[in-house]
């Protein structure tokens, strides 16, 4: 470890309150990175690894931390209509409780794919699940059930036969979620406490698995809505119009974003500040070589890091987007990474775990893990802990 | 009352399993109103509010109200579903947490009324599984023929070991009549198919188009045109009345209906195969006729990978303007009102400007049938079209 990169990197570091929640798919902010200071494990070895625990069902979609418990979805039965949502105990991975619900929606997806594709969300104090048939539900965090919609059951064309994916963010009393493709094509920010549509906007009718990220500061907060033209910013409570982006966007990787910036897959990777007062959006830079394959990108500090289609990772210095280094995994991948300061934790489709110090010049994959099990879902990171799920299994390292 | 078909060797056989059952205890105050309110739930959150309040009544519940809740499922729209399957597991769980395990017997008489709601059934019986999973076992050579989808795949699956064991130990025949019996009682595609693959190599024959009720036979009118995907909305001449012998002007000259002929054994209407030089940008419509001998429910069900419309007796039933994105047996399920006799079934069929190799199909599968997927079967339905007659045309 190299003292003076790691002083660096902490003073760079962004500072949030102290917490060690994952509340959605790539935690706090939709960023990738742990905003508390968590640790992660040292290595992904079998050593590192705390527990599994068994599955009842496919997904893709993320475990998510809330408190000292681990919340997941899965999906299960011949037509992939039998949804669940299952909460562990982060400390032992003890099923601590199972809700199974009915899919109301169209749950026709993809081989690859699968009906529990997006992350759940929570606020702190409930839990909202959302699956590829368009159907949410709302519990507290010991799973009573508080409200559920079944959004392509009120909206009949809003579905995709390959699949649903983007994962909602829920920014104080609103839950947003993407239901984006080729026919009934809208975003919708949902009550918290009763799941009604505060607000409910057309979007392009084009097919997008790309989820939300939350820019700006607390209190502040703009939604980035990425899609196959562009990224528009909107009000989290009202669905209003703040900027637009309209270059264009990725529809499989989706966006980071660090304060007011946004690191978009868009013509390669492109860098944007929005303001959050309806300023005009401010192009920073473009890399066209800097290409993210199904993975989103995240920033850390100065660096951004971004795996390609062929499975290489580069680090990208984040005021011009300059390459800085760049190392070949083990791919493929489906997933995106995740980061400590330190560490940033990638698991590949064929199950290989593969953890990578950031602290020196250059990064080095200090340890691998093989799983034997795909993997196609985003990792998670508390504490110490790196959570990763396949069909069958999810795993805790970090003991 | 309702008819009840109770299968009493069943629920003698449940009543004997020795299990404890929970302590009665009366329903809490306000469950009956608690339980409209779920069932009163509606889109766009409609009673959600309420619903929230009304769910912790209903949970609170001990297992005395399994069955009244099972039972209120036969009311319930697919959202007041889950608010009440949500119930139940958190009923059963906090009772089997206190030691407390529902009662089998009463369970197993749920379980055999058939004209229950089949999820709740299905509950039910998964339910005894968690309980008392040997009598569970026991059970599921009795769902064959259940009405249920949900609890004949686990019977289908029985039989079909039963028919794989009977080929290992070198009984073809009795085999073969198993699977047959199989195949026959199953709804479920993957099962369909699977056992279609292992009669075939037995050299039986299934009539899987008869099996499903696609429906092979059409008059197709096409190409109009889709150009920048305008054809799906565009009102062409069959939208407003199907005449069989009229000339219309199409995106390249003028057209009438031709007939074509499925064989696929999944009922595939391919357009190509009027079309062979895979033209794109393009409407057509597909048009047949259904005798059905009586007024009753049915359903439609699609799958399509261009866009559609469909309307039945001149009423539009529902369309979908994706494309290209993945087809699949029963992908749309339609509930429709089939009168007694001549019934038009006319499907529209867009094919967009995509020019990648996966995006030349321009073809549907429609089949007709009741809600647990069983085949209605018209009374004009003609033979099964054979692979080799239809080549010949």
């Amino acid at each position: 470890m190299h003292s003076r990169s790691l002083a660096l990197l902490l003073l760079l570091a962004p500072v949030f309150p102290a917490s060690a929640d994952w509340p959605n798919f790539r935690g706090p902010r939709g960023t990738g990175i742990a905003e508390d200071g968590a640790t992660g494990p040292a290595a992904l070895t079998e050593e590192t690894l705390a527990w599994s625990s068994d599955l009842p069902g496919r997904g893709l979609s993320s475990p998510i931390v809330v408190g000292d418990r681990v919340f997941l979805t899965c999906s299960s039965g011949p037509l992939q209509d039998r949804l669940h949502l299952i909460c562990f105990a982060a400390a032992d991975g003890k099923k601590l409780w199972h809700r199974e619900y009915w899919a109301t929606g169209r749950t026709m997806t993809h081989e690859k794919t699968c009906v529990a594709a997006p992350t759940p969300a929570s606020d702190g104090k409930r839990v909202f699940a959302i699956y590829s048939s368009n159907d949410v539900f709302c519990t507290d965090l010991d799973g009573n059930l508080l409200w559920t919609r079944g959004l392509t059951y009120d909206y009949p064309n809003a579905s995709n036969s390959l699949g649903m994916a983007s994962s909602p963010v829920v920014i104080d009393d609103t839950f947003v979620a993407q239901i984006e493709n080729d026919s009934e094509s809208f975003a919708v920010g949902l009550d918290v406490l009763t799941g009604a549509n505060k607000w409910k906007i057309d979007r392009p009718k084009a097919a997008n698995w790309t989820s939300p990220v939350v820019v700006g500061p607390a209190g502040q907060e703009i939604v980035a809505l990425q899609s196959s033209k562009g990224i528009l910013g909107v009000v989290p409570s009202t669905g209003s119009e703040v900027w637009n982006y309209s270059e264009g966007a990725a529809t499989m990787a989706s966006s980071a974003a660090f304060g007011d910036i946004i690191y978009a897959p868009s013509n390669g990777l492109t860098a944007f500040k929005a303001a959050s007062n309806g300023a005009s959006v401010e192009q920073l830079w473009r890399q066209s070589e800097q290409r993210p394959g199904t993975g989103s990108p995240l920033v850390l500090g100065d660096k951004g890091y971004v795996i390609n289609g062929a499975g290489v990772l580069n680090a990208i210095r984040l005021k011009d987007g300059e390459r800085l280094w760049r190392i070949r995994l083990k791919g493929p991948f489906s997933s995106s990474p995740i980061a400590t300061a330190t560490h940033l934790y990638v698991f590949s489709e064929p199950g290989i775990g593969q953890c990578v110090d950031l602290t020196g010049a250059e990064g080095v994959v200090t340890s691998e893990v093989d799983l034997k099990e795909t993997i196609l879902g985003t990792p998670s990171l508390s504490g110490n802990a790196v959570y990763v799920r396949s069909d069958k299994h999810l795993w805790r390292f970090g003991k | 009352m309702r008819p009840r078909r109770v299968f009493l060797p069943a629920i003698l056989f449940l009543t004997s399993v020795c299990l404890p059952q929970s302590a009665l205890r009366a329903a809490p105050d306000g469950f009956d109103q608690a339980l409209a309110t779920l069932l009163a739930v509606g889109p766009e959150a409609k009673g959600n509010a309420e619903a929230s309040a009304a769910w912790k009544v209903v949970a609170s519940a001990d297992s005395e109200s399994l069955v009244p809740l099972l039972e209120a499922m036969g009311e319930a729209n697919p959202l007041a579903l889950n608010w009440i399957r949500s119930a139940l597991e958190t009923i059963v769980d906090r009772d089997l947490a206190a030691g407390k395990s529902p009662s089998i017997a009463t369970l197993g008489g749920f379980l055999f009324e058939v004209t229950q709601n089949p999820r709740a059934r299905r509950f039910a019986f998964e339910l005894i599984q968690r309980s008392a999973p040997n009598a569970a076992e026991k059970l599921i050579p009795g769902l064959l023929n259940d009405p249920a989808v949900e609890l004949r795949r686990d019977a289908v699956a029985w039989l079909t070991k039963q028919a794989a064991d009977a080929k290992t130990a070198g009984d073809e025949a009795a085999a073969g009549l198993l699977y047959e019996q199989a195949i026959r009682a199953a709804r479920d595609v993957d099962q369909i198919k699977e056992l279609n693959a292992t009669l075939t190599k037995m050299g039986r024959t299934v009539d899987l188009p008869r099996h499903f009720g696609f429906l092979m036979e059409w008059k197709v009118l096409a190409p109009f045109d889709n150009t920048g995907r305008a054809g799906f909305d565009t009102v062409y001449p069959p939208e407003t009345g199907v005449q069989l012998e009229a000339k219309y002007p199409g995106k390249n000259g003028e057209i009438g209906w031709q007939d074509l002929v499925s064989a696929d054994p999944y009922g595939m209407v391919d357009f190509n195969k009027l079309f062979p030089d895979l033209i794109k940008e393009v409407t057509g419509y597909a048009y047949t006729e259904f005798d059905s001998a009586e007024a009753r429910p049915a359903e439609l069900r699609l799958g399509c990978k261009n866009a559609w419309k469909i309307w039945v007796n001149g009423k539009l039933i529902f369309g979908r303007d994706e494309y290209h994105r993945g087809a699949r047996i029963d992908q749309y399920r339609m509930p429709i009102d089939l009168q007694k006799g001549k019934n038009t079934i006319l499907v529209k069929l867009c094919q967009n400007e995509q020019k990648e190799t996966w995006t030349v199909e321009w073809q549907f599968q429609l089949r007709v049938c009741d809600s647990t997927g069983t085949a209605i079967l018209a009374r004009n339905r003609p033979p099964t079209p054979s692979p080799d007659a239809v080549a010949k045309q």
